[in-house]
């Protein structure tokens, strides 16, 4: 199907069993311990061997020897994998270090070996048994070091441009009577996601299946493919139930590619998780970033030059983190320019994790507009409203297709009561906490990506759904079987959904909030070409054709949709695919605001969030439980690099040293006591033929902002240094002793 | 996790004297952190004596009006017991500062007090760390330091004791009992429990090889308002940047220990002296000799703003 002009009315606007608030489908196995996840795949190996990881234990250089005699010769070990006896080795298109490591070692973790033994404790033993003898070579990990070294990147379709200029900004800027110009800067982060990376792989002859942990299926066969050198056909790559990847997973790891080296050199299936302590340096991160913001603006508050520059670092190969895209499109501003500069460092490598680009860019934009609203006197919300585009701010010709940044801002105002804040900044106490409120915007672009499905009819009138596309904890069977239960006028309990196999057709895969959106319309576009196949068996006209209640009705006669199937299965297979003059003639983007409620501890100046509000524009909102799910986990992410997370790094050995969920603290229960999520009444015809668009990453975004301005209003005390830390805030605290 | 063999020990005594005469034995109880640091190969003992089935998981009256809690009571049980809560408060604030509700279902007393340090280093086998590996150096002196010591620290390790507990204990002046493995019994002030790093880091308390804690001893309630306060990050489940155990009597007079500034619980006799005078003048002596890292540089002010809190939260009517 190709979308290829804004959906008018069709199935989906029934509503019968889109867009209600229902319960996960595969919530009961979840809860039951019955959704089976890669490492627990008995059922499929029961023989399956253990494979254990070992990471390299410098940042740069080269191994100089490796002694294996004593873990080779440890009990239980069945094989020992290296880069010298691992056979010729590709490197995968997504991943920019290699990943298995030797002689030469592009980061901390990289994997060097993997040891596979019978049991998992003979593996983890033997594995301490692997001496490695390193020539360390000096490295760079310091980004603001190496910042004025930075380069503009190569230009990507994921990046866009490194450079945007409209305009004629240095001079609006000098002009500007009111002037802001702030350096911002966010930390190294990392997904911290439950479930580690972890895949159980096994060898059929020159054929390998993978039952792993990913979210982007046809990515991942692609790149194991590749890797291993085989063709694409002889990989199958099994993903089902995903334990949490926040873009963690959009790629194939380590643990794929050793499990498959593992299986190979032992002749069994080998299974292997990555251990805990090497995930954050062995995987990708979201890196750190420098930003600069200038912003200009008249008297009356308009803003009339705005400049966003980003700096990030990364190895050789590797991208930038693309903080400054959301400045292009988020606020009015004839004159504005941004910039994106990347330099090299020799930390792990850095890659998208939830809301890429917008999370952190939004971390110092919106804390520039909370610092800008003051100089003007105005009050935040106030000056975003006043500084609405409803145009793309670079191509005025160009509208959004849905833009309800004014009134997210207007009603989350309004059900927070905002009103009751207080303007000068330190003023408001409740016992020992200094009490503040802060307030962002959120934004993010929607993403259109092709995506396929099959559907099958059976003769008792079931459907099932087969797609490669993943549920990585954020409600994608459920939303897909309510898109097939509307659209072939069924209930829920007739609709069936099988995800994550690379038998299945290619989908759009989990990732950049562009998964619901893309999978429903592929679903929608293969139900569609089913329709025309019931109504053919059926001898009804296509075009009258109702589907409802499981009848099918048209011309005055209603048959059953069972009866179409009765001489054999119905089965289609489409994909939904986009005209992209459809994107380019409109902008497609997804808004919000975030509303923070903070105490500081007047003594100690610690942070705690009291309650937070999200309101969304989003498109259509499939499932309202599943989406406030997606945003108040995100929400959740957003107070945690807010406030705490914060891959330190050893700027010297070139590593992140608290690598464990000891050391990297996420937000616990008792920092989010109270959320609050509201979804506008939207739909965009323009974006898919559901009308719907992505959430899952909006609710990040902007979060931080609103937590360190929430921070500044009740405590005068600027951090432009995330995470906001007490120890940022002690010193300018006043002293009370 | 190298291979070791286990024993079930019947009597204190017989498992102080299978730790002693086996090389590279350790006790284990709730093993709440010794399995963690097994499986990262940070601890490689070759023996493990089980002391879970010995009898001293009773909280008991001491003679002469203390209290005597056994060295197996779970940290769960000992912050909800009523004497506890009454007589000590302060002890049951820290133990439920600390870790989550199901590590102190499982943590035991004597297990609190010998939890080793949480410096990143000595948990990344791959680096320099005195303490795990005896003169390979300090990672952390140049590294990154925003949890480690500030008061009492060596140029051969800079980490800090992360209990709760020891710190609470520390003001209470409990006392230590254990049997050693010639089955001699003693007490040790738990004022010199827990030894400064000095040159020799690894050795982190005044016990023996094979010396078994049985019980810990609280002297008779002191009374006063008892407070724990604890600085972290997140709200819960966080080890401590900094925290303060206070006692503090009626006339201003009271006594004050630090945990997250030092390789032991912190406490300073002319500080206590000067809690009268507030606590400026109690941090002067409490933080002599302080010093700091580039990333820990903000604890001094930090204790300084605590100590403050505390006493003006210990002068309100409660």
């Amino acid at each position: 199907m190709k979308f290829d002009s804004p959906a008018t009315t069709n199935a989906i606007d029934q509503l019968k069993v889109v867009g209600k608030p229902l319960d996960r489908i595969d919530g009961p196995f979840k809860c039951t311990g019955t959704a089976p996840y890669a490492y627990e795949r008995h059922d499929m190996l029961p023989q399956a061997a253990y494979g254990v990881v070992v990471g390299a234990g410098i940042a740069k250089g080269r191994i100089a020897s490796m002694d294996l005699a004593s873990a080779r010769a440890a009990p239980g070990v069945l094989a020992v994998v290296t880069a010298r006896n691992a056979g010729k080795l590709a490197k995968g298109k997504m991943n920019t270090a290699k990943l298995l490591g030797g002689p030469q070692i592009d980061h901390y973790h990289q994997a060097i070996a993997l040891v596979v033994a019978q049991t998992f404790e003979q593996a983890r033993a033997a594995a301490e048994l692997v001496r490695v003898r390193y020539e360390s070579t000096p490295g760079a990990y310091d980004l603001s070091a190496v910042k004025d070294s930075a380069k503009p990147p190569k230009p990507s379709e994921n990046t866009g441009p490194t450079e945007t200029a409209v305009g004629d900004f240095a001079s609006a800027f000098d002009a500007a009577p009111v002037q802001l110009d702030t350096t911002y800067t966010t930390p190294d982060q990392s997904h911290a996601m439950m479930e580690p990376h972890a895949t159980l792989a096994a060898w059929d002859g020159d054929k390998l299946t993978v039952w792993t942990s990913n979210q982007m299926i046809d990515w991942g066969v692609g790149d194991l493919a590749r890797t291993l050198g085989l063709p694409k056909k002889n990989v199958r790559l099994i993903s089902p139930f995903i334990g949490g990847g926040f873009g963690g997973k959009l790629f194939v790891r380590a643990d794929a590619l050793l499990a498959a080296l593992g299986a190979r050199a032992a002749k069994r299936p080998v299974k292997v998780a990555l251990q805990r302590p090497l995930i954050f340096n062995n995987t990708t991160h979201r890196p750190a970033t420098i930003q600069r913001i200038r912003i200009g603006a008249e008297r009356d508050g308009r803003i009339t030059a705005i400049a966003h520059e980003g700096w990030s670092g990364d190895l050789p190969g590797g991208g930038p983190e693309t903080a400054v895209n959301q400045t292009r499109l988020l606020y009015a501003g004839a004159h504005r320019m941004t910039a994106t500069r990347l330099a090299v460092l020799d930390l792990p490598e850095g890659n998208a994790m939830r809301a890429p680009g917008e999370a952190p860019g939004l971390m110092a934009l919106e804390v520039a507009m909370d610092e800008m609203a003051e100089r003007l006197g105005l009050d935040p919300v106030a000056f975003r409203i006043l500084n609405d585009t409803q145009v793309d701010p670079e191509k005025p010709a160009r509208p959004f297709t849905q833009r309800s940044l004014v009134q997210c801002l207007r009603q989350g105002a309004e059900r927070f009561g905002w009103s009751a804040r207080q303007a000068r900044p330190g003023t408001r106490r409740d016992g020992r906490w200094l009490v503040g409120l802060g307030v962002a915007a959120a934004f993010r672009n929607n993403m259109l990506q092709t995506s396929g499905a099959r559907v099958r009819l059976d003769s008792q009138g079931r459907v099932t759904v087969e797609t490669d596309m993943t549920d990585i904890g954020t409600g994608t069977y459920t939303i897909l079987a309510q898109t097939a239960a509307e659209t072939m006028g069924l209930p829920m309990d007739r609709v069936t959904v099988r995800l994550g196999d690379s038998l299945l057709p290619v989908s759009c895969g989990s990732g950049g909030q562009w998964g619901a959106a893309n999978s429903t319309a592929g679903v929608y576009a293969a139900c569609m070409a089913l329709r025309q196949q019931v109504a053919h068996k059926l001898g009804l006209d296509p075009a009258q054709a109702q589907f409802a209640d499981g009848q099918v009705t048209a011309g005055g006669r209603s048959l059953p949709l069972a009866q179409a199937a009765g001489g054999g299965d119905l089965v289609a297979e489409d994909k939904i695919e986009y005209d992209k003059a459809l994107s380019e003639k409109a902008q497609q983007s997804t808004f919000g605001a975030h509303f923070v409620e903070v105490g500081v501890d007047v003594d100690s100046c610690e942070i705690r969030v009291r309650r937070m509000l999200a309101v969304c524009a989003a498109g259509r909102i499939l499932n309202p439980k599943s989406a406030r799910s997606q945003v108040i986990g995100a929400m959740t992410m957003g107070v945690g690099a807010a406030l705490m997370e914060d891959l330190a790094v050893d700027k010297r050995r070139g590593f992140f040293v608290n690598h464990d969920l000891a050391g990297y603290e996420v937000p616990v229960h008792a920092d989010i006591p109270h959320q609050e999520v509201v979804f506008l009444d939207e739909v965009d015809p323009a974006s898919t033929p559901l009308k719907a668009k992505g959430v899952g990453e909006l609710g990040i975004c902007g979060v931080g902002a609103a937590v360190a301005n929430a921070v500044y209003n009740a405590t005068g005390v600027r951090v432009r240094d995330y995470p906001v830390t007490l120890d940022k805030l002690l010193e300018r605290m006043p002293l009370q002793l | 996790m190298k291979e070791f063999t286990f024993e079930r020990a019947r009597t204190p005594a017989e498992a102080a004297a299978a730790v002693a005469r086996t090389p590279g034995a350790r006790f284990i109880a709730g093993g709440t952190n010794l399995v963690d640091l097994m499986k990262l190969q940070i601890e490689t003992p070759g023996h493990l004596v089980d002391v879970n089935g010995l009898a001293l998981d009773k909280i008991e009256p001491a003679p002469g009006g203390g209290l005597r809690i056994g060295a197996l009571v779970r940290n769960t049980d000992l912050a909800a017991d009523m004497r506890v809560r009454r007589d000590y408060a302060v002890l049951s604030r820290a133990l439920l500062a600390g870790a989550s509700g199901q590590l102190r279902n499982k943590a035991t007393t004597a297990g609190n007090l010998l939890q080793r340090t949480r410096c990143p280093y000595f948990y990344d086998t791959a680096q320099a760390c005195n303490k795990r590996s005896p003169g390979s150096g300090c990672s952390a002196l140049d590294g990154i330091s925003r949890q480690h010591a500030i008061l009492g620290a060596s140029e051969h390790c800079i980490a800090t004791h992360p209990s709760d507990m020891a710190v609470a204990m520390r003001v209470l002046d409990a006392q230590v009992e254990t049997v050693r493995g010639d089955g001699q019994a003693r007490t040790i002030p738990i004022a010199d429990f827990h030894r400064l790093p000095g040159s020799t880091p690894q050795r982190e308390t005044a016990l023996e090889a094979g010396e078994l804690i049985t019980a810990v001893t609280l002297p008779p309630p002191v009374g006063g308002r008892q407070l724990y306060r604890k600085v972290r990050d997140r709200a819960s489940y966080a080890f401590a940047l900094v925290s303060i155990a206070a006692i503090v009597q009626p006339d201003g007079r009271g006594r004050i220990a630090l945990g997250g500034v030092a390789h032991q619980p912190w406490r300073v006799d002319a500080a206590d002296a000067a809690l009268p005078r507030g606590a400026v003048a109690a941090s002067e002596p409490l933080l002599a000799g302080a010093r700091t890292t580039e990333h820990n540089a903000f604890k001094p002010l930090l204790v300084q703003r605590l100590l403050a809190a505390v006493l003006a939260e210990a002068g309100r009517p409660a």
